[in-house]
């Protein structure tokens, strides 16, 4: 605990001394354990997330990369078995204390899915979504202009500023995973966490897909799952491994693409398990 | 010889052609040759060429010998004269038929006493008890029948045994590593699901015919305007031949009574069914919907008269008393009533709605729970806004569905509303539906060709078409809904 504070007191000064730096800490994870039921998934994770920087989790499937993630904005609330341990951070509140709301904790920490999910309702509707929950937006202009500026920033609003009224399921699986990322930024978040959102996609609607979660950096803080390290590669600033559960090296992405610590990164980076 | 047994045997025969044809088929797969159909196949097409034909041709062959012998036995009866002891022919006919079965019963060696008042004794003897009102004069007429059926049987069942292992032979020989015995098996397959399917359809023509012909025979003697427009119901029992007054057969209270007590139970239990569809899908942890389940399904297979016992023992007496107290002195709502049949119907038909709903809520992917909790959204919004939606052509179908029951409830109404037409709007006040009516009509000591009678089947007729109607409506809802939004 002393630690602790003595470490969020540095970073604070470490914030004023350097405001415009690229290493202000937007999420910190201490000690997280993951039990689902009996069974524990996560071990002691610690894991600094970076402002306004991709940070990307990699490992063999079933290492607890999307445990992990779900953590950040206490999805795993929705699974009935799972229960966290250690402490979670954002700005410095922990996420799991008892005055933290969680309809407030996730908008502003917002979730991509692996599988595009776009609600069975217009596209338009869609984007509207998050908005219009939270109420922010009073009139119908300003909604309108909510839906264009995420669509835009989303990178789709050429493809779709046509058919707003068409469903949303009707788009491409690319297109549709655009949507849903437009549909996160609807609500402001200052956290975007992505779990695999490019496996269910082709190498194109990949690319563009990459392409925008480069851009997104500039204003969001980003955290993605993903299983190919050539993605990891071109995307993130840092690069977490985990492996059975226990993070096992994290570090910024070139370091732990050419000269990795830990020999199970190197033997997972070389492809030689996984 | 008994159909039965050739049946058994024409079977016997199909199954040692299913065995020969595997082994053939087996033997010829010496693994030069890719064989087109694995060898069951052969067996099952060497099996169904044996059974099907044979089996066809025996329906066709019995059926065809009990006319043959009827006419028969027609042509041997004396000629019918003024004084002829029996009332008709056809009478006559099946004494004859009557006396024909008795017999067989007798031992074989028994020889035959002439008249039928010795023979009454033997009979009697072997348990066979026989109209007093049989002809001595039958007796050979009954006894030629028999050798007739016995001779048209053995013949049936020799042809019925050369066309089977016709049929096995014939299949037998095709089998060739390359012949197509998985193809044909599959066709005889999908002729005989079609078939299955088409018996349901027919069913439902011909139930729609009948109804149509009685029908049609009521409208002759009521015209259609006073039974669909009429708003009195008092089809008057006149004694049987009497000819006399009719009584008019106004459709109105009984619609209205239909649809005022179905409207009652689809208000009390769409919500709270939908209700607890939800909380069970998404609020209920797994031990609380492992026990809540289970008991809101017991409820639906209660038997619907139990309910209605219920109702007219303790609800109907409950709530007239309540009222009474409210009002200090005189109930305002009666004993029986549509407002008590409403409700316990209600009753009967949450789990009905909940357990459909329940099923559709929980076939909505996770994928959609996750995206818009994943959005802040909390879980009730979750599920007026996404779940809900997205289930709607379920439910409204589900709605539909209970709306149908509660349109063809029946021993609920005759309890707790009661049977007196009235054309009400007070929901406290006895009303009574369709169903109970045509229950109604055809009970009794009545000519079956009387209107009173023949209002049973318009009014049956004019439910199916208000059922097929709401089908057809909910239908179309779900057909809308799904071009929205897929
Ligand atoms: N809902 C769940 N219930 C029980 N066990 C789970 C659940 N989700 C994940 N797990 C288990 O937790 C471990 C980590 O899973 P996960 O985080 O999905 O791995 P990854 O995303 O790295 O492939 C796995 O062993 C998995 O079986
Ligand atoms: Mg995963």
């Amino acid at each position: 605990m002393n630690i602790m504070t003595e470490q969020s007191l540095e970073n604070a000064v470490g914030d004023k001394m350097n405001a415009k730096s690229n290493e202000v800490i937007k999420m910190r994870g201490d000690k997280v354990g993951v039990f689902y039921g009996e069974k524990q998934a996560l071990f002691d994770v610690n894991l600094d997330v970076r402002q306004n920087q991709v940070t990307a989790l990699i490992g063999p499937s079933g290492c607890g990369k999307s445990t992990f993630l779900r953590c950040l904005n206490r999805m795993n609330d929705t699974i009935d078995s799972a229960r966290v341990t250690g402490k979670i951070t954002l700005d410095e509140d922990d996420i799991y204390d008892k005055n933290i709301d969680v309809v407030e904790l996730r908008a502003r920490v917002g979730m991509v899915f692996q599988k595009p999910n776009p609600f069975p309702k217009s596209i338009y509707e869609n984007v509207a979504y998050g908005p219009r929950i939270h109420g922010l937006a009073k009139r119908k202009s300003d909604m309108d202009q909510i839906v264009e500026s995420s669509l835009k920033k989303a990178a789709i609003w050429n493809e779709v500023k046509d058919r707003l009224q068409e469903p949303g399921t009707g788009l491409s699986g690319g297109q549709q995973q655009r949507l849903c990322i437009a549909r996160a930024i609807a609500v402001s978040p200052e956290v975007i966490l992505m779990d695999e959102p490019c496996s269910a996609l082709d190498p194109i609607a990949t690319a563009r897909v990459e392409e925008l979660i480069d851009e997104l950096r500039q204003n969001y803080t980003i955290v993605i799952v993903t299983h190919s390290m050539q993605q990891a590669a071109r995307v993130s600033q840092r690069t977490a491994m985990f492996h059975l559960g226990y993070l096992v090296e994290e570090g910024a992405t070139d370091k732990m693409f050419t000269n990795p610590d830990d020999k199970r990164t190197q033997d997972y980076i070389t492809g030689r398990f996984g | 010889m008994s159909s039965l047994l050739v049946l058994a045997i024409i079977i016997a025969i199909g199954v040692v052609a299913f065995v020969i044809g595997r082994q053939r088929a087996a033997a010829q797969d010496t693994g030069k040759v890719k064989p087109h159909s694995r060898a069951h196949y052969h067996g099952w097409w060497a099996f169904l060429l044996a059974v099907l034909p044979a089996v066809l041709l025996l329906a066709v062959w019995d059926i065809g010998s009990s006319f043959y012998l009827d006419r028969h036995i027609h042509a041997a009866l004396p000629e019918r004269t003024a004084d002829s002891k029996v009332a008709s022919e056809a009478l006559d006919a099946s004494l004859v038929k009557s006396l024909a079965k008795g017999l067989r019963r007798l031992d074989a060696g028994t020889p035959l006493p002439a008249t039928f008042a010795e023979l009454q004794p033997l009979l009697i003897a072997k348990g066979v008890a026989l109209a007093s009102d049989t002809q001595d004069y039958m007796i050979p007429i009954a006894v030629d029948a028999n050798t007739v059926q016995d001779r048209l049987g053995l013949f049936g069942a020799v042809v019925t045994f050369a066309l089977s292992i016709a049929g096995a032979f014939y299949a037998l020989r095709q089998i060739a590593p390359r012949a197509r015995a998985r193809n044909n098996v599959e066709r005889l397959m999908l002729w005989g699901l079609l078939a299955a399917s088409t018996i349901a359809i027919l069913t439902t023509v011909g139930i729609v015919l009948s109804m149509l012909f009685q029908t049609i025979t009521f409208f002759e003697s009521v015209s259609p305007m006073s039974f669909f427009f009429g708003t009195v119901w008092d089809p008057r029992f006149a004694a049987a031949g009497s000819g006399g007054s009719q009584g008019q057969f106004g459709l109105i209270p009984l619609l209205a009574g239909t649809l005022y007590i179905a409207a009652v139970a689809l208000l009390v239990a769409v919500p709270v069914g939908l209700m607890s569809a939800v909380y069970m899908s998404e609020y209920a942890s797994r031990s609380v919907r492992s026990v809540v389940k289970p008991a809101l399904e017991l409820l639906a297979g209660i038997p619907t008269i139990v309910y209605g016992i219920f109702a007219v023992v303790t609800l109907g007496p409950f709530l007239r008393d309540l009222s009474a107290a409210l009002t200090g002195g005189s109930p305002f709502i009666q004993g029986q009533s549509i407002f008590t049949a409403g409700l316990v119907m209600g009753v009967m038909l949450i789990p009905v709605v909940s357990s459909l709903s329940d099923d559709i809520i929980t076939a909505v992917p996770r994928a959609m729970r996750d995206g818009s909790l994943g959005l802040g959204a909390t879980r009730s919004e979750t599920i007026k806004r996404v779940i809900l939606p997205a289930a709607l052509p379920g439910i409204v179908g589900a709605i539909l569905l209970t709306a149908s029951r509660a349109i063809g409830e029946t021993m609920i109404v005759v309890l707790a509303a009661g049977v007196a037409a009235n054309l009400t709007a007070n929901p406290f006040e006895a009303m009574t539906t369709i169903t109970v009516k045509i229950v109604n009509q055809l009970t009794g000591d009545l000519e079956f060709n009387s209107p009173q009678t023949l209002v049973a089947f318009a009014l049956g007729l004019t439910l199916f078409a208000l059922t097929l109607v709401m089908n057809i409506v909910a239908l179309y809802i779900v057909r809308k809904y799904r071009e929205q939004y897929e």
